[in-house]
């Protein structure tokens, strides 16, 4: 058991392509605050990128970010806001939901995990703002792809490539990110004591109007004492969040407030309050319950979400809450996590995909965590990834098996010298 | 054709071609086969009119079954299939090859469906990309990313180039606002990515896809995300007495905090040419025009017109006009949207570049291309992107004059090579196609290009679709698959570890 804990990408490559040559899988880590995702790793070795760390390069005017891929995101979050700026994404913490710590990652595992927030539709996620990266391959290759400024064309898009790779492609050294203004000011409307489905239709009719709702969440009920230190209250509550400047802020609240005037009472929730409201929807909080109860991550269409999570009731229990504007309904379920059922209903209803993104490691060895793909799908995957790494040799297994990647993956492979 | 090098024809290929255009009238029956060389040249360049090549055949599919039968026949006996949409790639993304099947797109031409609560539209890929907003716009909706071209250009296009447009700034590019696509193999397999959510599962290949300049699949159907229309646009019309000024506008109007729905900028040549074309009421008098656009609810926009108007005056802006309608709003416009058929006046022949640049460089980079220009001896007109830094060059020259056609490309390269230099890339949006292919290493290096084309093996192993694009050296997926690993050595044996 060894673990590398390289400081420059040299070290990084350097480590890399000695377990090229020997053949020996690495585990790649960042802070490891996202360990708990994925299928569980038998790695000896493990690269702990959480030295490589550093801004490198950050020019407020031009709107970008660089830094080393093991530099904390809370350092580059509070740079940012020092500049009234931010990672527009809003990459969640995954800390409280798998009983980790609160504030650890790098800016890296963003990327590899290609995190976002209930900005989602609006902002995009990691892979909408990464704008270059170094990295090394499995095949002992630094590499870069991408650069610095906003628009770029030029070559294949390899950065995104990476989002949502989860270290299996290559090792980021140094990533760039496009960062944004931070809202001057934002406010919650808080409409209370609806059932999903007049939920869902007041939601649509927001999102749908000129009060660019930037965040859209359901809380039903139970979940919305979960957030905020309960002070919300245990009524279902349906939020949606207005920011921008002053003004404009206060005209699309009073806009909004008018046209959902009939469906419900309606609160303000101002400032700090707001933003912490969103925060633990982001989080996650409602299931940060220090247990490992399984939690699914379900990507899907908003509209019909919650006639899924109705049909999924019918048969397994579970709490939902929606995050709509991130396009997610966040499960968590009673007993077992009902892998088959969930992923059916999912494309029952309009299509989609879930991740299992909390549950005992016996769970995640035994199911996919990651939604299984159809055949021509899953071997163009394979022989991607055979194309980054064709020794398997990094986060082997950890989204797919290996035994199934290895078979379908036929790579374009010569012999080893 | 000018200097670049296509890939030799395959005679095998070539020997065959009546064979082939028969086979192809079984997979694709009807009219969608065209062999006559008069009818072929509609189609022998794209965008980027210098090049031309006639194909071996053109063929216009209809479904994806036949899409997916084209590919793999071609597949199976070693043919190359060059992808096209409507053909206004600025690039020669599309330009054909004398031994390949020319794929147009075109009668993928319907809107699939209209998904108001999850505001989503689904198309075939030939549908235009104002085609999408016109579907939609009775119910005050609209697609964000618009590109000049946008009456022209395909959304299938779009994806494969990653277009933008001027209000990508605010809104994002194209890979932004995709959600899904459906795409066929060169093997003929279908795949699709993502969908109406948000999130593609597993490796984001519509990441990958999106900008791939069709070397990787066929776009048969593309999923994007459509947004409600802004309550209102205003836009200010801004002048300055050098570039400098009005970069540090730019500068500072983003550093208030503002990200306006577009920031234009064009030099002198440029506003006058437009002037002169468009009567937009453009000031003559200035070096540079900046054209802001602030969307969004009215007090919002009053709001932020306040502040630009006072960053502009501070920053030694001559003129600020401010839109009183939407027509003059659209007038401001006009003259910017046809900035290149207003050069096309004053030049015989113009040549579009398409470098970005950190936007702090602007006025060196200006510096450079005057100087340039003196010696090339070619006049440059410039418009440009100012919120993202991407510049379009456009270098006027006349075509028949021997050796001009040669001069403005080396004098294109040039300024390529400057963007690169101050740490910019080689093309925002327009793609490396074939202009760019032989500047690809300016940015990168062999290591870089080989693990793009490995990308390339993953989808197209035998490097049959659109090959001679994007990359100056085709090299062998087996050839690229060969590792050189040195056992046991390290060459930093003292790693920290523990
Ligand atoms: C006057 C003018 C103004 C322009 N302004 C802009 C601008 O503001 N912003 C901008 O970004 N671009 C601009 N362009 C460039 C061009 O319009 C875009 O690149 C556009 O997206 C190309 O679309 P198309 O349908 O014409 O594609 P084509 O030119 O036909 O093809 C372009 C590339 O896409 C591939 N392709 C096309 N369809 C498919 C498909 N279905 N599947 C796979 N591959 C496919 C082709 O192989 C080729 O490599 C402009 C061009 C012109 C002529």
């Amino acid at each position: 058991m060894t673990t590398f804990t390289p400081t420059s990408a040299a070290e990084v490559l350097s480590a890399v392509q000695w377990a090229t040559a020997d053949e020996t899988p690495l585990e790649i880590l960042g802070h490891g605050s996202k360990r708990g995702i994925g299928r569980p790793l038998q790695t000896e070795h493990t690269l702990d990128l959480s030295g490589l760390s550093g801004v490198t390069l950050y020019e407020p005017a031009e709107l970008v970010v660089s830094a080393k891929a093991g530099t904390p995101l809370v350092e580059i979050e509070q740079l940012l806001a020092e500049n009234g700026q931010q990672l527009a994404f809003e990459p969640m913490d995954y800390g409280p939901l798998l009983g980790g710590e609160t504030g650890k990652g790098t800016l890296g595992g963003v990327l590899a995990a290609n995190l976002a927030g209930p900005r989602r539709l609006k902002a995009g996620a990691a892979r909408d703002h990464i704008l270059g990266i170094h990295a090394v391959s499995g095949r002992g290759e630094a590499f870069k792809s991408g650069g610095r400024v906003v628009k770029n064309v030029t070559g294949y898009d390899l950065s995104k490539a990476m989002a949502g790779s989860w270290g299996t492609l290559a090792v980021l050294t140094d990533v760039t990110f496009k960062v944004l203004p931070s809202a001057e000011t934002e406010t919650t409307l808080a409409i209370r004591g609806l059932l999903d489905d007049s939920a869902a239709a007041a939601m649509a009719m927001a999102m749908g109007s000129s009060g660019e709702v930037s965040s859209a969440a359901h809380l039903p009920e139970r979940m919305a004492a979960r957030v905020l230190d309960g002070k919300l209250g245990g009524d279902p509550a349906t939020l949606l969040r207005v920011e921008g400047f002053g003004p404009s802020v206060a005209y699309r609240v009073a806009h909004l407030s008018d046209l959902l005037g009939n469906a419900g009472p309606i609160e303000e929730i101002a400032g700090e309050a707001s933003k912490t409201l969103w925060r633990d929807v982001r989080d996650v909080r409602p299931f940060a319950d220090g247990t490992d109860k399984p939690v699914w991550r379900v990507s899907m269409p908003p509209a019909d979400a919650h006639h899924m999570v109705l049909a999924l009731r019918m048969q397994a229990a579970a709490d939902a809450f929606y995050d709509w504007q991130g396009g997610l309904v966040w499960l968590r379920m009673e007993g077992e996590p009902e892998a088959e059922l969930l992923r059916a209903l999912i494309r029952k209803f309009g299509g989609g995909h879930a991740t299992l993104v909390r549950a005992a490691p016996a769970w995640r060895a035994a199911i996919p965590v990651f939604e299984p793909q159809p055949a021509a799908l899953a071997a163009l995957s394979a022989r991607l990834k055979a194309e980054f790494d064709p020794k398997n040799i990094l986060n082997p297994g950890r989204m797919v098996h290996s035994s199934d990647s290895a078979t379908v993956a036929g790579v374009s492979e010569g012999a080893t010298p | 054709m000018s200097g670049i090098l296509m890939p030799k024809p395959d005679a095998a290929t070539l020997s065959r071609r009546d064979e082939i255009v028969a086979d192809m009238r079984i997979i694709v029956p009807g009219e969608g086969v065209v062999d006559a060389v008069n009818e072929m040249r509609a189609f022998e360049s794209d965008g980027l009119t210098a090049y031309r090549q006639l194909p071996m055949v053109v063929v216009l599919p209809e479904t994806v079954a036949q899409v997916s039968r084209l590919l793999k026949y071609c597949n199976e006996r070693n043919i190359r299939v060059v992808p096209r949409g409507s053909g206004t790639s600025l690039s020669g993304g599309a330009l054909p090859l004398e031994d390949a099947v020319l794929l147009v797109m075109s009668r993928f031409n319907r809107i699939i469906e209209i998904d108001y609560p999850n505001r989503v539209v689904v198309a075939q890929p030939g549908v235009t990309n104002l085609g999408i907003t016109t579907a939609v716009e009775q119910d005050g909706f609209y697609y964000a990313p618009d590109p000049s071209s946008q009456i022209a250009c395909s959304i299938g296009g779009n994806v494969a180039e990653n277009s933008g447009g001027v209000h990508c700034l605010k809104y994002g590019l194209t890979a932004n606002n995709v959600l899904g696509i459906e795409m066929v193999l060169m093997n003929g397999e279908v795949v699709r990515l993502g969908g109406k959510h948000l999130e593609a599962e597993g490796y984001d290949l519509l990441g990958v896809m999106t900008g791939s300049e069709g070397l990787l699949g066929v776009v048969t159907e593309v999923a994007v995300r459509i947004l409600k229309k802004p309550e209102t646009a205003r836009a200010l019309l801004i002048g300055f007495p050098t570039s400098e000024e009005g970069g540090q506008c730019v500068a500072d109007i983003i550093g208030a905090g503002i990200i306006p729905g577009g920031m234009e900028m064009m030099d002198r040549p440029a506003i006058h040419a437009a002037e002169d074309f468009v009567h937009a009421g453009y000031p003559l008098d200035v070096e540079a025009l900046l054209i802001v656009e602030l969307d969004g609810p009215g007090v919002e926009v009053d709001h932020l017109i306040g502040l630009v108007e006072a960053i502009a005056y501070k920053n030694g802006a001559t003129t600020c006009r401010m839109s009183q309608s939407e027509q003059e709003r659209l007038t401001f416009w006009a003259g910017r949207k046809a900035a290149f058929p207003a050069v096309g006046r004053i030049s015989p022949d113009y040549y579009c570049m398409d470098g970005t640049i950190p936007r702090k460089e602007l006025p060196r980079v200006l510096a450079g291309m005057r100087e340039l220009s003196g010696q090339y001896r070619l006049g440059v007109a410039n418009v440009f992107h100012a919120g993202d830094g991407n510049l379009h060059p456009l270098i006027l020259y006349d075509a028949n004059v021997p050796g001009d056609l040669e001069k403005a490309e080396a004098f294109g390269a040039d300024i390529l090579r400057l963007c690169v230099k101050v740490g910019g890339v080689l093309t925002g949006e327009h793609g490396v196609g074939v202009e760019k292919r032989d500047l690809m290493p300016e940015m990168f290096n062999e290591i870089d290009l080989d693990q793009q084309m490995r990308v390339k093996c993953a989808f197209d192993p035998n490097h049959l679709l659109n090959p001679g694009k994007v990359f100056p050296q085709l090299r062998r997926c087996a050839e690229l698959g060969r590792m050189h690993v040195h056992r046991g050595q390290m060459a930093f044996p003292d790693i920290p570890r523990f």
